[in-house]
């Protein structure tokens, strides 16, 4: 193709997508869209998975039965968002391996906050109720995004996430409201998981790279300080309402601006955890692999197995 | 050894009385753990009551490149729809 042509195409391509049509697997992209859109999805795909961790870690210690069948299934979901969005990003012609070795060798990043620890069950709370929040401000403005099939799989993500908030918001609640030493622990996962939460939403504008491109294709809907400030708006009467204290001396409602004032973010801390320098991160790569690599003999065998049984239908219809 | 698990298309009826719908994809080694895979991962809220797998090497699908010559042909043949007939306003039920 002349450079004339790709032009054209990429002229009508982006209009196409102006006027809000989806963009379908097989039709003709920008690489840089393709290339994009790998990215980001498995990005979103690997942070789901390895969202699994600091979760599963209090799985088996859960208070109730209540609690933990509830925080099985929240754990469960995230695999299911993970295999979701894994297959949309297959669909832009990368094999899961190809994805799975880039998050193993560290290529591919995955959402920061999930190299932070689960010290103890008040976490299992203030993830569901900040880390999720802050996913699904997230991830609402994806369910128009333009590449088909990220956007069927954010519909299916965003309607399984509001569970997830909410088991976490009661978890706070319930120790919020009980005995001083509980809700001591639900204050002190509110002041650990925070900051990171709030960092979560990604780079003050001034520093986020791609976000112009990010807008025409609907990867990005508004800016990261746009959905911080929503995150924090919507949350901080959530905290008041169970009584507990977010850890910003500089927090306060603006009366003209109708939002809240907030302190300055460490974003060095934030790139430190980014780099791999985070307090779980290793941790959290060793499992990941290791669940990786202890588990090819099963899947082997699953495959010889699925071989076998085929050649002896193969024989029996001779 | 690792030989990967192929790739399947999962279809799911949500209900009997509709069709079965594509709701996505996964790995798994034949068809009878594709069947148990896309029950775990697509129906964990009764979204479904029948699942139909087929590997994805199977599916032949058109061309979006070629959409001109596959689906242009039907655009200019307005006499397939009811609107192109001209009856007067006094016939009923039609
Ligand atoms: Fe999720
Ligand atoms: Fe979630």
């Amino acid at each position: 193709m002349s450079e004339e042509q790709i032009k054209n195409l990429e002229e009508q391509f982006e209009a196409r997508i102006a006027r809000d049509e989806k963009i379908e697997p097989k039709d003709w992209m920008p690489e840089k869209y393709r290339k994009t859109h790998i990215r980001q999805m498995s990005q979103h795909a690997h942070s789901e998975i390895v969202g699994m961790l600091p979760e599963g870690n209090w799985i088996t210690r859960a208070p109730s039965l209540r609690r933990k069948v509830a925080l099985l299934a929240k754990v469960q979901d995230e695999a299911g968002h993970g295999l979701y969005l894994y297959s949309a990003c297959e669909t832009l012609g990368v094999s899961r391996d190809e994805l799975y070795e880039q998050l193993h060798s560290g290529k591919a990043k995955y959402s920061s906050i999930f190299n932070y620890p689960t010290i103890t069950w008040a976490d299992m709370g203030a993830v569901g109720w900040l880390v999720d929040g802050a996913a699904i401000i997230n991830q609402v403005p994806l369910c128009n995004t333009s590449y088909g099939p990220y956007a069927r799989a954010m519909v299916r993500v965003c309607k399984e996430e509001s569970f997830h908030q909410r088991q976490g918001f009661e978890i706070m609640m319930k120790l919020a409201n009980g005995a001083p030493e509980q809700k001591e622990l639900a204050q002190d996962a509110l002041n650990r998981w925070w900051w990171p939460s709030l960092m979560m939403l990604g780079p003050t504008d001034a520093e986020s790279i791609h976000t112009e491109q990010s807008m025409k294709w609907k990867l990005k809907r508004k800016s990261n300080d746009d959905l911080r400030q929503q995150f924090i708006d919507q949350t901080v009467p959530q905290a008041e309402l169970i009584g507990l204290t977010i850890p910003d001396p500089d927090l306060k409602w603006n009366e003209e601006r109708q939002s809240y004032d907030f302190g300055e973010i460490n974003w060095d801390e934030f790139w430190q955890v980014v780099k791999g320098h985070g307090p779980c991160n290793k941790e959290r790569m060793k499992a990941r692999v290791g669940a990786w690599e202890e588990g090819e003999w099963v899947r082997d065998a699953a495959m010889a197995y699925a071989e076998k049984k085929q050649a002896r239908k193969q024989k029996q219809a001779i | 050894m690792s030989k990967n698990w192929p790739l399947w298309e999962i279809f799911v009826r949500s209900k009997n009385g509709l069709e079965h719908r594509h709701f996505g994809s996964l790995h798994a080694a034949d068809a009878e753990m594709a069947l148990e895979n896309a029950r775990d991962v697509y129906t964990r809220r009764n979204e479904g009551v029948s699942i139909w797998v087929v590997e994805s090497v199977n599916i032949t699908a058109s061309n979006p490149e070629h959409n001109g010559e596959m689906f242009e042909p039907a655009q200019d043949k307005v006499y397939r729809h009811p609107t192109f007939y001209d009856l007067p306003d006094e016939v009923k039920h039609m």
